[in-house]
């Protein structure tokens, strides 16, 4: 016991030694928690936005000038012709273009029927789809306004019944990105920090030679783990607390569930990335090895976690995958306990597979840990 | 005996490191490795203190087996590897600290035998191990390695890369802690110093060549070596190749060592012949051999 506080006396020694290492540490995960969560949303604004007015009637002034006052559409160009609205396009002038035909107006009024042409740049396929969501709204809405200005008396009695769908967004009434974001970001650097610092610590001894020192003396496998890992484990909590203050400080993110169940949980789940960590190391000679070998797997997790993209809308033999991705259950955990307020039973699948994995790896870790060759 | 090697093998995939070592270490001997890089000393170091397995042949460290005892060895021997390895970034006294805990002891403890070289440190004691002098960083090495009072001390190359005054200081030290009671395995490529061990063993390409006292081993030498010195090194050198009766030549610091195959070998006819290479101010000699002659000529 005396042997493990010494070495993990030495080991906090050595980190807060480490003059460069103390920014990387804490600075810079919480200056990215800041960018990124402003920075990281799906909504599209600026949308470039041109229009081809072969009707050039009220009705069609209307309908741009609703375009016009959306926030999400920059009106840049009325097109003469469909010709340089395309060419517009290709060089990247613009991002949406609307046609709207000749006789736009006539035949609204007397057909009640019309077609608007509505071309879009889908290189990223996903802000296409975004930025239909947001033509087809206006759309509508400048649909519905337009039928009270067209209606006559007389057509009272035919006129179709609507259906409205009012949406609640539960947990996260606003929509408000950040809401979702923060606890996700949260995980990442919780996850990427621990997983780097503990993958090269272990490198670090064998690069300048100490591990073989150590090997040489009586001290057992389990004590110069825990101690070099415990470190790391402390500087994990601690980040996902500033992250916390920070998350209800500058975000204002709700944490409706309880602070001890998120912090149990995530004790546990520091223990699986010390393990890969230390897995990683075993197998590495250099810091440079480990690090890169560390980044190929963060990157892996944090794309297949659901964190950018939802684990639904990925192919089947994908999601699959995502069950042996420690951090899906994290940010899964996070958001659920956070935004939902989710208790100990809600989370308890999440919370024994995480277990289980913390076991196989530290396993794995500890087994291939190998003091002679 | 304090280490017994018995025919170890090691190879690496293709490399045979060691082949076949055998040889004993008495009780409080200072036992010298002899031998150029890749000669195989640091894998025989790297079994003897536990941290590789032979693919054939046994060992004992002070009396235990390295294969089935391995943990009694970690407790009972002191290494110190060839690359410095303490940790740079805690200070002198952190580093010793540190190996008296995980060795289960305190500094205070063994302090007497370590005092001598530890006065000499101590004045820096409060500086990080890295900002250490190449000298200074031997000694708290060899402090470290002797914490917890080793029966058998490994030292893996100590003084490559260290000045001539350090040099001599820590085979001094080597000396002094030899009557403390320890055994000294230490290798080294210098051969000057292999005169300062009681008994050496020269080792190349993973076999060893002779084991024996320096003095004896020089003894071996066969044959009469000359001093040979001229106004052109280079040329000397190249007319000495040249020359036909020659058995070997070798520069060693301002002179050439020359033996000639004959047995009835006449100075006077190597200076006429070096006289008609262009050469003068010649002179010729004999000297007496040394450990790095003898091993030359078994290496050959």
């Amino acid at each position: 016991m005396k042997t493990i506080l010494y070495i993990i006396q030495k080991e906090f020694k050595q980190i807060f030694r480490n003059k460069g290492m103390l920014p990387i540490i804490f600075v810079l995960p919480l200056l990215q928690l800041i960018i990124l969560s402003n920075a990281a949303t799906f909504e599209i604004k600026n949308i470039k936005f041109g229009y081809i007015d072969n009707d050039h009637t009220s009705t069609s002034r209307a309908l741009i000038e609703k375009f016009n006052a959306s926030t999400y559409f920059d009106v840049l160009t009325d097109f003469p012709s469909e010709e340089l609205a395309s060419s517009a396009m290709l060089n990247g002038n613009v991002d949406v273009i609307l046609e709207i035909p000749q006789y736009f107006e006539r035949n609204l009024q007397k057909e009640k029927y019309n077609h608007l042409g509505v071309t879009i740049n889908a290189i990223d396929g996903a802000a296409a789809g975004v930025e239909n969501v947001y033509v087809t709204q206006i759309v509508q809405n400048f649909n519905k306004h337009l039928k009270v200005d067209l209606l006559q008396p007389s057509d009272l009695q035919i006129q179709p019944i609507n259906i409205d769908t009012i949406p609640l967004f539960w947990y996260n009434k606003t929509l408000n990105y950040k809401t979702y974001m923060v606890p996700g970001i949260l995980v990442l650097l919780v996850t990427m920090i621990t997983l780097f610092l503990s993958g090269m610590n272990i490198v670090r001894e064998k690069e300048i030679g100490t591990l073989e020192q150590i090997n040489v003396t009586p001290i057992k496998k389990s004590q110069f783990i825990i101690g070099k890992l415990f470190p790391f484990w402390v500087i994990g909590m601690s980040l996902l607390t500033v992250g916390l203050i920070i998350a209800k400080l500058i975000f204002n993110v709700p944490m409706v569930g309880s602070l001890p169940l998120m912090y149990f949980y995530t004790s546990i789940y520091i223990l699986v990335v010390l393990g890969i960590g230390l897995f990683i190391s075993n197998f590495t000679e250099t810091q440079q090895q480990a690090m890169f070998i560390a980044w190929f797997f963060t990157v892996i997790f944090i794309l297949m976690s659901g964190l950018f993209t939802p684990i639904e809308s990925m192919p089947k033999w994908a999601q699959t995958i995502t069950e042996f991705n420690p951090i899906k259950y994290f940010v899964q955990v996070m958001r659920m306990v956070m935004l939902k307020g989710s208790g100990l039973m809600d989370i308890l699948p999440q919370l024994l597979k995480t277990l289980l994995y913390a076991f196989i790896m530290n396993g794995l870790a500890v087994w291939s840990y190998k003091k002679t060759n | 005996m304090s280490i017994s090697v018995n025919h170890i093998s090691k190879s690496y995939k293709k490399v045979k490191a060691l082949q076949d070592i055998s040889f004993e270490v008495k009780q409080n001997e200072l036992f010298g490795l002899i031998g150029p890089d890749g000669a195989g000393k640091t894998t025989l170091f790297r079994i003897l203190t536990t941290l590789l397995f032979p693919n054939e042949g046994t060992a004992t460290v002070a009396g235990f087996d390295v294969v089935t005892d391995y943990k009694k060895i970690r407790n009972s021997v002191g290494y110190m590897p060839g690359k410095f390895s303490l940790y740079q970034d805690l200070t002198v006294e952190e580093n010793l600290n540190f190996f008296a805990t995980i060795f289960g002891t305190t500094i205070e403890e063994n302090y007497d035998l370590i005092k001598d070289i530890y006065v000499q440190i101590e004045p820096f004691k409060n500086r990080r191990a890295g900002k250490l002098s190449g000298g200074m960083k031997q000694k708290l090495a060899l402090c470290c390695a002797l914490i917890h009072k080793p029966k058998v001390l490994f030292l893996d190359e100590p003084t490559t890369g260290v000045d001539p005054v350090s040099r001599k200081e820590f085979w001094d030290m080597l000396k002094r802690l030899q009557q403390k009671n320890i055994t000294i395995l230490v290798s080294t490529p210098y051969m000057d110093e292999a005169a300062l061990c009681d008994r050496i063993a020269l080792i190349q390409d993973g076999k060893i060549l002779e084991i024996d006292t320096p003095e004896a081993i020089v003894k071996h030498f066969p044959k009469q070596i000359y001093n040979v010195r001229a106004n052109n090194m280079y040329q000397l050198i190249t007319s000495l190749n040249e020359y036909q009766h020659n058995h070997s030549v070798y520069p060693f610091g301002e002179f050439v060592h020359y033996t000639d195959s004959r047995t009835d070998f006449n100075p006077n006819d190597l200076k006429v012949y070096l006289e008609s290479k262009n050469l003068f101010n010649i002179e010729i000699e004999k000297t007496k051999a040394t450990i790095e002659d003898t091993f030359m000529e078994l290496a050959k």
